[in-house]
């Protein structure tokens, strides 16, 4: 195992890199969008609430490998895209739906006589939403979210699929030329861990100090 | 607080002696295998690895949902000539997959358009070729690319599949261009076929295979090595390879060798299946 | 729009939803199996038994913090090491039961936690013991308010049986692929049969959590 480590060290740290990379690229698009439909789903808008209710049941109820695939072998007929640009869209566009659902029951959890004061001292929809709300919620959700790119990390093996050069995929290819299979899997489930398992427990961390 | 952090740091020295132990104990047990051959004879059935995404070769056929080609035919007849009461049993593999599967005893044999090359060599035993396959590369209809020697520049990309020995070829061969690997046949094509690389590589057997069924795609530039196919059983199976090497020997003297490489090339447009007969 | 239609004749449509079949197949068998395996777990981790609690803890939070894709190749590629033999189709239920159960570990545990502490004071003062007190006080109330997370968790599952088409397992997924790579021209056409088909699986399963969560929050 050690051995495989060392030969093959570049390769894993070049897989781990766009791992990560891919990861939090995935996160900023996905935390942007992701409020903007939670937002999108309370707006006092019926067609705008429909609107953002199909978005966020289509990503969560189509696997994300059908997500990707389709970014990588459908959309790219039309628009030229590597398939770490396509993984990553099919990543952050299926990770925003459930941001979504996070951060709406975030702004729901915001006492509502915070909303009505703040609408009683003058202040627009739009103005209690951002300076009054959404800086609650959000305190309420950083734990939810954290988990939320916990699973964006692990998900991100999706890109295995489409040759994304991610962790996974120089898994496969070190494992598919050294035929050391197991060994090399123990590896790539380190590196995994090395980011997931610290995050998770400063997550828990952060959920017992706010609960 | 250091209590935590004492936790942490046992937490991971722990998983390490887990995961260690784990793969010594894995490679201690993979010794005491059992005889293959035997297996076929008292169990009544012989278990290969073959492939469900390769045109000619291995097949699903989307309405019986059984797999037919070439392989799946040579390994009905290799079963056949080790025990005529044995049956076959097939199990679909993807390049990646393979080796580990065989390794592990899930499946006795593979016969999956593989190439016995030097490095597999040392980890599987090879029977003796019973196919002429040799690497070549397909298009889209109106590529600049006409040969292996235009692969060789910055900003090409070539397409191939995980653990296929074609992709390690091509790093040789044209080691500026860029390399993918797809999981399987299905996607490589797919991926040649939405603009995800300007060429995809493997034997040319699989190649004729796929451009057969796809009249915007054409295979260029002929062989730039030689490929050819053998069953792949593991190490210390002596028994196993000698029957399978004996079988081999036996469909080619009945002529059985001569009709399945016409049932399944000699309809293959743009092919000379005849080369396939003269060894 | 013609070659559009042309994809759907019934033997693609029937090898689909044969592959839906073994996605629904292998998805209930993993969710039960997951199901007995992580209220268990998440019993145990809740309980806070020396060392025991520990190690499933550990165990649980490893598995958790994984990427599915490589339980799936340990399963596959390793447990045949240890004398364990799977096919394609048992080792695809042995990682998602692994795998989902850890999920489950956690959802039952927080779970437990959110159920009142006067439940147990006021149960073990009138003589239940801590393992009676489990079984018939707290675990009841846990369920009722843990069914949303777990409906949610099947949807996950369903969702990540897709995984498996990296072992070949015979599922929706893959049977799409095998079907369009060998027509290209049914690419569009199979995406958004398999879309609509886990999408409509997927809907009817979160209604129903929904209405159980309602349900449950006017009883509680």
């Amino acid at each position: 195992m050690i051995n495989i480590l060392t030969t093959h060290w570049s390769d894993f740290v070049h897989g781990f890199g766009i791992t990560l990379l891919s990861s939090i690229i995935a996160l900023i698009i996905s935390m942007i969008l992701g409020t903007g439909f939670a937002i999108l789903e309370i707006v006092p808008n019926k067609l705008v609430n429909t609107i953002a209710h199909i978005y966020i049941q289509i990503f969560r109820n189509i696997p994300l490998l059908v997500v990707t695939m389709f970014f990588y072998v459908v959309v790219t007929q039309f628009v030229k895209m590597s398939g770490l640009v396509a993984g990553t869209i099919g990543l952050a566009l299926y990770t925003s739906a459930f941001i979504a659902e996070t951060v709406r029951a975030g702004i729901l959890a915001v006492d509502k006589g915070q909303t009505e004061g703040a609408r009683a001292n003058g202040l627009t929809y739009w103005q209690t939403m951002r300076i009054i709300v959404l800086p609650q919620a959000f305190k309420i959700v950083i734990p939810p979210l954290g988990n939320q790119f916990i699973n964006l990390v692990k998900n991100s093996s999706i890109l295995a699929f489409v040759a994304g050069f991610d962790l996974m995929y120089q898994g496969n290819e070190i494992a598919s030329t050294t035929f050391d299979t197991i060994d090399t899997y123990v590896v790539v489930g380190l590196f995994y861990l090395v980011i997931t398992l610290p995050l998770s427990y400063y997550m828990r961390y952060l959920e017992n100090k706010l609960a | 607080m250091p209590v935590r952090k004492y936790k942490l740091f046992g937490l991971v020295t722990f998983l390490m002696l887990m995961l260690l132990t784990l793969s010594a104990c894995g490679n201690e047990t993979a010794l005491t295998k059992q005889n293959e051959y035997d297996k076929v004879n008292t169990s009544k059935q012989m278990v290969w690895g073959v492939k469900a995404d390769t045109r000619l070769f291995g097949l699903m056929n989307i309405k019986t949902g059984k797999i037919e080609g070439f392989d799946v035919d040579m390994a009905k007849e290799i079963t056949k000539r080790i025990d005529p009461k044995a049956k076959p049993v097939f199990v679909q593999v993807t390049s990646q997959t393979r080796i580990p599967l065989l390794k592990n005893g899930n499946i006795q044999a593979i016969i999956a358009t593989m190439t016995g090359t030097p490095e597999r060599a040392k980890i599987v035993d090879f029977s003796k070729p019973y196919f002429n396959a040799g690497q070549s590369l397909l298009v889209v209809k109106g590529s600049k690319i006409k040969d292996v020697n235009d692969l060789n520049h910055k900003g090409v990309t070539v397409l191939g599949t995980v653990g296929s020995n074609s992709v390690i070829n091509i790093k040789k061969v044209a080691p500026k261009a860029h390399v993918l690997q797809l999981q399987d046949y299905a996607q490589a094509l797919t991926a040649l076929k939405s603009g995800q690389g300007d060429a995809l590589t493997t034997d040319n057997g699989i190649l004729y295979g796929m451009s057969e069924q796809n009249p915007t795609t054409r295979v260029v530039g002929g062989t730039f090595t030689k490929e050819p196919y053998s069953v792949a059983i593991d190490k210390n199976q002596a028994e196993l390879k000698n029957a399978i090497n004996k079988a081999i020997a036996a469909i080619h003297k009945d002529g059985t060798y001569d009709r399945l490489v016409k049932k399944w090339f000699s309809n293959v447009p743009g092919f000379n299946w005849r080369t396939l007969l003269n060894d | 729009m013609q070659e559009f239609l042309n994809a759907y004749t019934s033997i693609n449509l029937i090898f689909l939803l044969k592959g839906l079949w073994i996605t629904i197949e292998v998805s209930l068998i993993s969710g039960a199996l997951s199901f007995v395996i992580g209220s268990f777990l998440g019993v145990i981790r809740y309980a806070k038994f020396p060392v025991i609690s520990m190690v499933v803890g550990f165990i649980v939070d490893i598995l958790r913090n994984l990427p599915l894709l490589l339980i799936i190749f340990f399963t596959y590629f390793g447990l045949p090491n240890f004398g364990i033999r799977l096919n394609i189709m048992t080792s695809a239920i042995a990682a998602l039961t692994v795998f989902e159960a850890a999920m489950i570990a956690e959802i039952v545990r927080s779970g437990i936690i959110s159920v009142p502490i006067g439940q147990t004071e006021g149960a073990r003062a009138n003589g239940l013991t801590g393992a009676q007190t489990m079984w018939h006080i707290i675990l009841p109330q846990a369920y009722k308010r843990m069914i949303p997370p777990l409906v949610s968790q099947l949807i996950s599952l369903i969702k990540d049986t897709s995984l498996a088409t990296i072992i070949v397992l015979p599922e929706l997924t893959y049977h799409a692929q095998i079907i369009y790579g060998q027509n290209n021209s049914y690419m569009i056409p199979m995406f958004l049969a398999i879309a609509v088909m886990y999408f409509i699986v997927n809907y009817c399963l979160s209604l129903v959590g929904t209405w159980f969560g309602r349900r449950g929050n006017k009883t509680a």
